[in-house]
């Protein structure tokens, strides 16, 4: 398991990646977004979640730094004690929500990934 | 192209309400047609803005059973989907037959049946419409809002009361609207002192679960006139969508889409934001009252903030917004809403708002899908 990112002709990253990039670039290469760590752009801790979500779940939206270029990443925080600023590291979870509880179909999409623990 | 109007318009009592989705799209398409005092055969294309009737209640094919339950047939049939902003996307698909030239006479019903199923259900068929990166980390729109809030309010200085400030505002309107789902004042205390439901917004700043339906009349300008003193012109209407991704957009306190589709809506109709009157706007969330004030260019960028609380955006204000309540109070049943917004704008321009009156000639709804993904922009004037 990688965090995926799509480096496009432009230079543009973008966090997932896309068939196009936004300048309608075809992607030339993948980085591990998971080797990298990231700033703390915003984050919210929602207290009331959907089916098969854990409760409280801390989010983040996080800014990586991929030698010069910004790449954006949204996912769960380890923990809610974080501010505005801080820098965090991706960290592999095999499960985010119970996918068995959502309304989307189970196999339609993964549902490992990274959450973001501060540094 | 035609200049179209709108001659009549609904909406059904907003709240919880016994009736499922095929009674509340009837109840409020049947009090369109009466109130413009038209022959339900007379309709030639019936457009039913809806999100989830499918995952909601397991009622597929809602547009084909309206026509029935209105007994409209044969008229051309569709559903315009565009999650939240469905209505708004409906006011577009309206405008268009009508301005083409398909249509003469065309109904647009919105409506959603949701109060059934619990806060979480409705949450995550709402989630639903995010990217597999978003969906498996639970995010929902609730969380979304709370992310650009707090980076509002960090980048702009901003005091926590402002967004208190407007759910008190809308609060205060819904109390005069007898549509509403909630119809009382509340006060700046509660908001804060209200449950947190995605930090920092609380309780009092997300809008509540709704059932509702609601319904507008279009025909040729030409038309109207030969019917009735009171329409409203749709002069400008137009939509934009942004990234499905949220996070890859420039600047998550600016909603691109509603940038884009509310000047090209005022383009249309040779308005700037000086010439609004009145605003219903997408307050969802209260923090989207401010991103749009700012993204319409009703106010500069990490100003509108200061609009609540200066009582500018009140009713008695130089730019009355949401008199209806907003989805705030009035209430969100999603397919309904962008259809609501513009019944708003009708009576009031036609003189039928009854207490929330601000006497106005131009009138903008701005209706939002998503967090900002799919935006439509509807510049309405008496006609």
């Amino acid at each position: 398991m990688t965090m995926e990112a799509y480096r496009y002709a432009d230079g543009t990253i973008t966090y997932p990646g896309h068939p196009v990039g936004p300048d309608c670039c075809e992607p030339v290469d993948t980085i591990d977004l998971s080797e990298y760590t990231a700033e703390v752009l915003t984050w919210t801790t929602a207290s009331v979640s959907p089916p098969g979500v854990r409760e409280p779940n801390h989010l983040a939206i996080v800014e990586f730094d991929v030698d010069g270029t910004p790449v954006r990443a949204i996912g769960q925080l380890t923990t809610g004690d974080v501010a505005i600023g801080d820098e965090i590291r991706p960290v592999y979870c095999d499960q985010l929500r119970d996918p068995s509880a959502a309304i989307r179909e189970t196999d339609s999409q993964d549902w490992d990934g990274y959450r973001f623990e501060p540094v | 192209m035609t200049d179209v109007a709108v001659i009549g318009a609904s909406m059904t009592q907003f709240g919880e309400r016994d009736a499922w989705i095929r009674g509340l799209l009837a109840e409020a398409g049947r009090a369109c047609l009466d109130d413009a005092g038209v022959d339900p055969h007379e309709v030639e294309h019936l457009y039913v803005a809806n999100m989830a009737s499918g995952e909601f209640e397991g009622q597929t094919g809602v547009p084909n059973a309206l026509v029935s339950d209105l007994a409209a047939t044969p008229a051309y049939t569709q559903r315009v989907d565009q999650t939240s902003a469905s209505g708004g996307a409906g006011i577009y698909a309206a405008w268009q037959s009508v301005a083409s030239g398909a249509a003469d006479l065309t109904l647009l019903v919105g409506g959603e049946k949701m109060t059934h199923r619990t806060t979480g259900e409705s949450t995550d068929v709402i989630a639903s419409l995010t990217h597999p990166v978003e969906y498996k980390h639970g995010v929902t729109l609730p969380s979304f809002a709370g992310l650009a809030a707090r980076l509002y309010l960090d980048r702009y200085d901003a005091p926590r009361e402002s967004l208190a400030e407007v759910a008190v505002k809308n609060h205060a309107n819904g109390a005069l609207n007898p549509h509403a789902q909630f119809q009382r004042e509340i006060h700046v205390e509660t908001a804060l002192d209200s449950p947190m439901v995605a930090d920092p917004l609380r309780l009092y700043d997300f809008c509540p679960v709704t059932d509702g339906a609601a319904a507008l009349l279009f025909c040729p300008v030409e038309h109207a006139r030969a019917h009735t003193d009171l329409f409203a012109v749709v002069s400008g209407v137009a939509g934009a969508t942004d990234t499905h991704v949220v996070h890859e957009r420039t600047d998550p306190t600016t909603m691109e889409a509603v940038v884009d589709s509310g000047e090209a809506a005022f383009e249309m109709a040779g308005r700037d934001p000086a010439d609004v009157d009145v605003a219903e706007l997408h307050d969802m969330f209260t923090i989207l009252e401010f991103l749009q004030l700012e993204g319409l260019g009703f106010a500069a960028p990490g100003e509108a903030w200061r609009m609540a609380a200066d009582g500018r955006t009140a009713l008695d204000g130089d730019l009355p917004v949401n008199p209806s309540g907003g989805l705030k109070s009035k209430g969100h049943p999603l397919g309904a809403t962008g259809v609501a917004q513009a019944y708003e704008l009708y009576v009031q321009l036609v003189g039928d708002a009854g207490e929330r009156s601000v006497g106005a000639d131009v009138g903008l709804a701005c209706n939002v899908g998503g967090f900002g993904n799919c935006v439509t922009t509807t510049v309405m004037e008496a006609g």
